[in-house]
């Protein structure tokens, strides 16, 4: 008991607790967040250690918040599935946790059709998560097309790193 | 700048273009092809010109040239003013088919009256003329409708050089919607914004333009009268709100909303009443465009698979049923109907490259208008003769226009900021 409610307490100390719930924090405890809380505590990190949010936490894969694409398409490739579906289980644990799913695309192409390829990108991801146990109003969809590209070169690299769907957590 | 310093009437057309005092933008004309269809045409400047703020017939010549069906002849060493003057002898030899000859008068109030004549050099007669007061800062306007008075007398066709043209431009962080003279000179912010704007689109009577700003977060469709500035949000529904286009009559946008789940097409009364769905579809639908008659859309879809050009009926209940016109490649977006409902204009992708393209509505024969690398958002003038289009050039966006032929093609080029999304607008109600 006496661990759990330090971990209760670091919690708290992270930078998402301060708009978290007792109930909500215990979850995190309990599920996704166990093993690195756990492990923290007994590394005896819970004092330096404390910033370590499961979400925040570079090891887990809940740090990674970008899904990539082919050109043209909306598909979520394998090698993405993980990541979507980890999220989608700590929205179904947190369930005042919320996204914004922000849909991309390379330059290439029509602005409008982008637009619409980027909402269907932002949608595909919000499919999985709904369909893995989050709900539809944790979720919000929506696309920048390619008016907003984290990079601004003009070559196949940058092309590959704006065909992207973002995954932000409100009040991070 | 080579190929364009080889046309055999270039020096004329440089010297044309150093008396030609740049405001807001450069002109550079590459012009390959196709002479032999060209209309040789004399233009003399007008006597008193060179007190003019402004040359008036190095706007005339600039419009002709633009259009790509006049090829200008030499008139260094002679100067008639007027028809009396004209010694129809000494243009034939020079191979002129038409002239242009004409005088100005400066005023003490300011204001310039201009007269102009155009004779035709074979059959030894006047065509037509024109005589204006206008104040200075009318005279590029003025000269521009001298243009569309020689270019419908000569080919026959309306004239566009009076029209105006709206397009995006960024400029550091900052997006301006702005207006200008279709030659893009004139450019005047109608409105900007830190957040991008994209999708512009002029009403029928081009008094007000519709576009999507993301200043909110998110897409929404806004309407702006452009002479006042005032704006209404005429789609701002959950969901992304994009790619509005007015029906033919003015009444209606079509407009494209994710309200109902994947991007589809609807229609909504201008003042943002009366919503109601067109086309129903598990895929993406978009960018569309209406035919002259307003009865029926094109647009933009990948029901098949791969983005492509369909068209369907406009009904009273939301359609699935539509009907594909495009087949050449994976690749072909952005629709655009012509003026006259027989072919529209699109984006083609093959070989990596996206270029403007042109597709006949019943035989479906398609033709590549561009060689670049990056084109965007083609629009038809008003009198289908001209596409106006946006590409990249250095990584920059640059206004261009392409003739209906794939002929000549012309760079309006800006000395700063980065244009996209250009739309021509409807021709002048008053002429």
């Amino acid at each position: 008991m006496k661990k759990i409610f330090s971990v209760f307490m670091i919690c708290l100390l992270s930078a998402c607790a301060g708009q978290k719930t007792q109930p909500t924090a215990e979850v995190v405890e309990r599920s996704i967040g166990a093993d690195e809380n756990a492990a923290a505590a007994a590394s005896g990190l819970a004092s330096d250690g404390a910033t370590f949010h499961p979400l925040q936490d570079p090891n887990n894969i809940l740090s990674q918040r970008s899904v990539y694409y082919d050109y043209d398409s909306y598909t979520v490739k394998n090698e993405y599935r993980e990541l979507v579906l980890a999220h989608a289980r700590y929205l179904r644990d947190n369930p005042n946790a919320s996204v914004l799913l922000q849909g991309n695309t390379d330059e290439r192409g029509s602005r409008e059709y982008n637009l619409a390829l980027g909402q269907r990108r932002a949608d595909n991801v919000k499919n999985m998560m709904t369909l893995a146990g989050a709900r539809d109003a944790q979720i919000e969809s929506v696309s920048l097309g390619e008016e907003k590209p984290r990079v601004m070169s003009h070559d196949e690299s940058s092309w590959a790193e704006n065909r992207r769907a973002d995954i932000l957590y409100h009040g991070e | 700048m080579l190929i364009f310093l080889r046309h055999p009437s270039c020096w004329l057309w440089v010297m044309l273009l150093l008396l030609c005092k740049p405001l807001h933008a450069a002109l550079d004309i590459e012009i390959f092809g196709g002479g032999a269809t060209q209309i040789p045409i004399a233009i003399t400047p007008f006597a008193a010109e060179e007190r003019l703020p402004q040359s008036i017939t190095s706007i005339v010549a600039a419009d002709l040239q633009r259009s790509g069906l006049f090829k200008l002849v030499d008139s260094t060493g002679l100067a008639p003013h007027s028809p009396a003057g004209v010694v129809y002898a000494d243009w034939a030899n020079r191979g002129a088919n038409a002239l242009v000859v004409g005088k100005t008068t400066l005023f003490p109030d300011g204001q310039i009256e201009i007269r102009f004549y155009l004779m035709d050099v074979a059959k030894r007669v006047q065509l037509t003329s024109l005589a204006t007061l206008v104040p200075a800062a009318q005279l590029r306007a003025a000269a521009h409708r001298i243009a569309d008075i020689v270019f419908e007398a000569l080919t026959g066709n309306v004239g566009v050089f009076s029209t105006r043209i709206a397009y995006v431009m960024k400029q550091g962080e900052k997006y301006a919607l702005q207006v200008a003279d279709a030659d893009g000179f004139n450019a005047q912010t109608v409105v900007e914004y830190s957040e991008p704007i994209i999708s512009p689109a002029w009403s029928p009577d081009g008094s007000e333009i519709a576009y999507v700003s993301f200043e909110n977060k998110k897409p929404i469709v806004y309407v702006q009268t452009v002479a006042t500035g005032a704006r209404r949000a005429v789609a701002n529904f959950k969901g992304s709100n994009s790619a509005p286009v007015w029906s033919p009559d003015g009444r209606k946008l079509a407009v494209v909303l994710t309200t109902q789940g994947n991007s589809q097409i609807f229609l909504i009364n201008a003042d943002g009443s009366g919503l109601q769905r067109l086309t129903r579809s598990a895929g993406i639908d978009t960018e569309p465009s209406f035919s002259p008659d307003g009865r029926s859309i094109i647009f933009t879809s990948d029901r098949g698979g791969s983005p492509q050009i369909y068209r369907m009926a406009i009904t009273e209940t939301a359609s699935g049923f539509a009907e594909r016109l495009t087949f050449e490649g994976s690749y072909n977006v952005s629709p655009d109907f012509s003026k006259d409902g027989k072919s529209f204009t699109f984006i083609h992708r093959h070989n990596n490259q996206f270029n403007v393209a042109v597709q006949d509505i019943e035989t479906r024969q398609m033709q590549i208008l561009t060689k670049s690398q990056l084109d965007e958002s083609p629009s038809f003038a008003p009198n289908d003769m001209m596409i106006l289009y946006a590409t990249e050039i250095g990584g920059r966006g640059i206004l261009s226009a392409v003739s209906r032929d794939g002929q000549t093609r012309q760079q309006l080029t800006t000395q700063t900021g980065n244009i996209r999304e250009p739309v021509w607008g409807p021709l002048p109600r008053l002429k």
